[in-house]
């Protein structure tokens, strides 16, 4: 998923309940104590900050590739998809098959070679070594603050779900989640982060296929869940000429420009959140791998996120009407759970959703440690230290980044929209930030500057732009027909501005000399010679495959 | 390091006893068309064949048993 998806969990009444018996409570318990757990098996391999941050650069390609996946099944990734299935349809899986495989793709054959080739630590070092300072500086301080910021969310996200849904303490929800986060985190780093991430993924495929297989039979197959669902829904494409009615409110233009191009390449191929397990590939060809490895299932994902969403609107057709209280859309996949599921089976569903709540605050936490210690920490507060200082702040990095997130969780708690805003902000961030590591990477002549004031233009303009589009003395020219459309046209915009802008700047102000443009830019690369690998290995074939195969799922239900 | 398939396996082959387990005592029916199936009990062979098939990956692993050279 783009980061984007802007979807609202936010419940304000009450509901019913989950009637989860005790051997759902062991499931949970028996969840806690393996990721903790690993948690305590990965610390004696944490000797140097390489192991904490960086996996020591040795997991192999499928471990990385689902853990790439698994880093953003997130909170509103599981929930909030279903949820969209049933406000939107089948239009949802855009955001898997036009938002994020071709993006997923580019960034394994195109970008992967200068990330894991330069041997950074982080995204924010990139801007260091291809631009300046100042660039790194922006950067790794904006994705700082907006990492914890969105780890507090899915904690604040979770403890109001399973307090809808269980009755659970809100307060309880939050500080259990966090110590459990911390101890795995803070034991085993990024290793720790990336095995419970691949453990949290084949736990949400098995707790949630049934509910796929057995909702569908129900219903009497694709064709009759079709026949049941309002028109539109089962049409990816066929709607989406300008001014046609679609359920998104979305042409194929903005979805395209929006959502395909600005949105996806911004979240995928920039943020540090997902590369960051690319870069602890034990190879370039692993590394390489590791974002085709992800879009395999994620090709498939909407079987499970974005189907039983549309299964939830046949089933419950008063779902989204009105769409507040036990009627939000959101609500789709915990009715079904709840429909379908006998004690034991809901236990291992309440699971699945608990590990995604919690690898997305881990994943980010995981993210901010690193940024905060690399570029942030050992950059302005304490060069030349040892490495072994370095890992010691790492782990107390995570400490604090987590008592900073079950900050924002409360201060989440008294802003009644802040999901929606932080999931908007988020994009508009990585929005610009593609324009400059495009330009950056396949343009020798982008010089520091251009990078960094196209940088700081295009957030600015991304800012501006919500703030007209918000508000409702905005000008009228920012209406869209819906939220989602409003962040296509944004992400639109802000990279566009950042992207000319920084191209204008360029033309006016010093390029860095070509001997340090030495394997950070396309034509000064390192030559990748992938003729010695069998063909299921290299990366450009593995990326044509999958290709075709999601062009085949465009055309299918178009 | 920990072999990643190890934990997966054992973490699945504990819940796979404990939904078959659930599913014998406790045979609660999911409606499946006109039919019923017992759920726990059919998932939880699923998850032990899931949780069988990682932990023989990783104890059979040639390339971990094999000692590295000095």
């Amino acid at each position: 998923m783009a980061a984007v998806a802007a979807v609202p969990l936010l419940i304000s009444t009450e509901v019913w309940q989950l009637h989860v018996g005790f051997i759902d409570y062991v499931i949970i318990c028996v969840y806690f104590m393996f990721v903790v757990g690993i948690g305590f098996a990965l610390k004696k391999s944490m000797v140097s900050t390489e192991d904490f941050f960086l996996s020591g650069r040795s997991i192999p390609s499928w471990i990385t590739g689902l853990a790439f996946l698994s880093a953003n099944l997130g909170a509103i990734e599981v929930m909030g998809m279903a949820g969209n299935g049933a406000e939107y349809g089948i239009m949802t899986t855009h955001f898997y098959w036009v938002g994020a495989i071709p993006a997923m793709l580019f960034l394994s054959v195109f970008m992967m070679p200068f990330y894991y080739g330069s041997r950074i630590k982080s995204v924010p070092e990139y801007l260091k070594m291809r631009f300046n300072e100042a660039t790194r500086g922006l950067n790794a301080i904006s994705f700082a603050f907006m990492t914890v910021l969105m780890s507090g969310v899915n904690m604040y996200a979770m403890a109001m779900v399973f307090q809808l849904l269980l009755k659970w303490d809100m307060n309880a929800s939050i500080w259990v989640s966090a110590v459990v986060v911390l101890s795995y985190t803070a034991l085993g780093g990024l290793t720790s982060s990336i095995y419970n991430e691949v453990l949290q993924f084949f736990l949400i495929v098995l707790g949630f296929l049934p509910l796929t297989i057995i909702g569908l039979s129900n219903i009497g197959g694709w064709q009759a869940m079709a026949s049941k669902l309002p028109p539109g829904f089962c049409h990816l494409w066929a709607n989406t000429a300008p001014g046609a009615v679609n359920p998104m409110g979305c042409d194929w233009m903005g979805i395209i420009a929006g959502l395909g191009f600005v949105l996806s390449f911004g979240y995928w191929c920039t943020d540090f959140l997902v590369i960051q397990r690319a870069l602890a590939a034990e190879s370039l060809p692993a590394a390489q791998r590791t974002p085709i490895i992800a879009a395999f299932p994620k090709v498939l994902f909407p079987a499970i996120t974005v189907l039983p969403g549309m299964m939830a609107l046949v089933i419950f057709p008063a779902i989204g009407h009105p769409n507040i209280g036990q009627n939000r859309f959101d609500m789709a996949l915990p009715l079904l759970l709840e429909k379908y599921y006998p004690s034991g089976m809901l236990g291992i569903g309440l699971t699945a959703m608990l590990a995604s709540f919690m690898s997305g605050m881990a994943g980010n936490i995981t993210a901010f440690n690193t940024v905060w210690t690399y570029d942030i920490y050992k950059n302005y507060f304490a060069p030349n230290k040892s490495d072994k200082h370095y890992l010691t702040v790492g782990r107390l990095a995570t400490g604090g980044g987590i008592l900073v997130s079950i900050g924002s969780a409360y201060f989440a708690m008294g802003a009644a929209s802040i999901m929606d805003y932080m999931q908007t902000i988020f994009g508009f961030f990585n929005a610009p930030l593609f324009a400059t590591f495009l330009l950056g990477m396949f343009w020798k002549r982008a010089t520091p500057w251009g990078a960094f004031f196209g940088l700081c233009l295009g957030t600015i303009t991304a800012g501006v732009h919500f703030y007209l589009s918000t508000f409702p003395t905005g000008h009228p020219m920012l209406a869209f027909a819906s939220p989602m459309a409003g962040n296509f046209w944004r992400a639109s915009t802000a990279w566009s501005v950042c992207f000319v802008s920084t191209i204008l700047i360029s033309f006016f102000t010093k390029p860095k000399p070509i001997e340090e443009l030495k394997g950070l830019v396309w034509g000064e690369g390192p030559i990748i010679d992938t003729s010695g690998l069998p063909w299921y290995k290299q990366p450009p074939i593995l990326a044509g495959v999958i290709g075709i195969f999601t062009l085949a799922c465009n055309i299918i239900f178009w | 390091m920990l072999d990643l398939r190890l934990p997966i396996g054992i973490y699945f082959a504990i819940n796979s006893a404990i939904l078959i387990l659930t599913g014998l005592f406790s045979p609660a029916a999911s409606q499946i068309g006109s039919s019923t199936i017992n759920l726990n009990f059919i998932w939880g062979i699923v998850m032990g064949v899931f949780g069988a098939f990682m932990l023989t990956l990783a104890l059979t692993d040639k390339k971990k048993k094999t000692p590295k050279p000095e």
